[in-house]
């Protein structure tokens, strides 16, 4: 898939459901096509930013987007990776900050 | 500069760790790094636990310069790492 298409795919999906992409387009695009790298390598898009088993099963949290997205972008305005941002965020009525890492690292193998 | 080299772990998707390797050569300084996400096996497991030492959420990147473990990317605090003075 062609990394245009996939950014168009998914900000039909996710701005519905309050999650907006980063106004940083080139941190999106390059997020977008390690995301399709990670899809060629492993099988599935495992977030860019955390190590990926190659077991798509043990890394069903980490599946883009995660199931910390809706904790960090809530607490953060921030996804862990930056691609998803809230609706504060994007219109700059709050700032982004550090979002730490929430997944347990004994599952990071 | 009090330190003129760092070690990253880092991945290779990893745009914050792309970040920070950036950052690092604009503050000239000569950096060694780890694509964890290259290593198998168990030259694999033997980074994660020297990773989960420095730094036990084990996220991306960590920079070590000197003694100091920076856990991802903080441009403020490699600097202060590095003895680098604003305006330097």
């Amino acid at each position: 898939m062609e990394i245009k298409t996939l950014y168009e795919t998914l900000r039909k999906i996710q701005e519905p459901k309050g999650y907006f992409f980063n106004k940083d387009l080139d941190l999106v695009f390059e997020l977008l096509e390690a995301l399709l790298l990670n899809k060629e390598s492993y099988g599935y898009m495992a977030c860019p930013c955390r190590l990926a088993s190659g077991d798509r099963d043990h890394d069903r949290d980490i599946l883009c987007p995660c199931d910390y997205r809706e904790p960090d972008v809530k607490e953060y305005g921030a996804c862990f990776c930056g691609l998803y941002v809230s609706r504060e965020l994007k219109q700059g009525q709050r700032s982004a900050e550090y979002v730490p890492e929430r997944r347990d690292p004994d599952r990071f193998v | 500069m009090a330190y003129d080299s760092a070690k990253i772990y880092s991945l290779s998707t990893c745009s914050h760790c792309k970040a920070a390797k950036r950052f690092l050569g604009e503050c000239k300084v000569k950096y060694e790094f780890v694509d964890v996400d290259s290593l198998t096996g168990e030259e694999r497991q033997a980074i994660l636990t020297d990773i989960k030492e420095l730094n036990p959420r084990c996220s991306f990147p960590t920079i070590v310069i000197g003694d100091t473990v920076i856990v991802g990317f903080h441009e403020d605090k490699i600097r202060e790492a590095l003895g680098i003075k604003n305006g330097d």
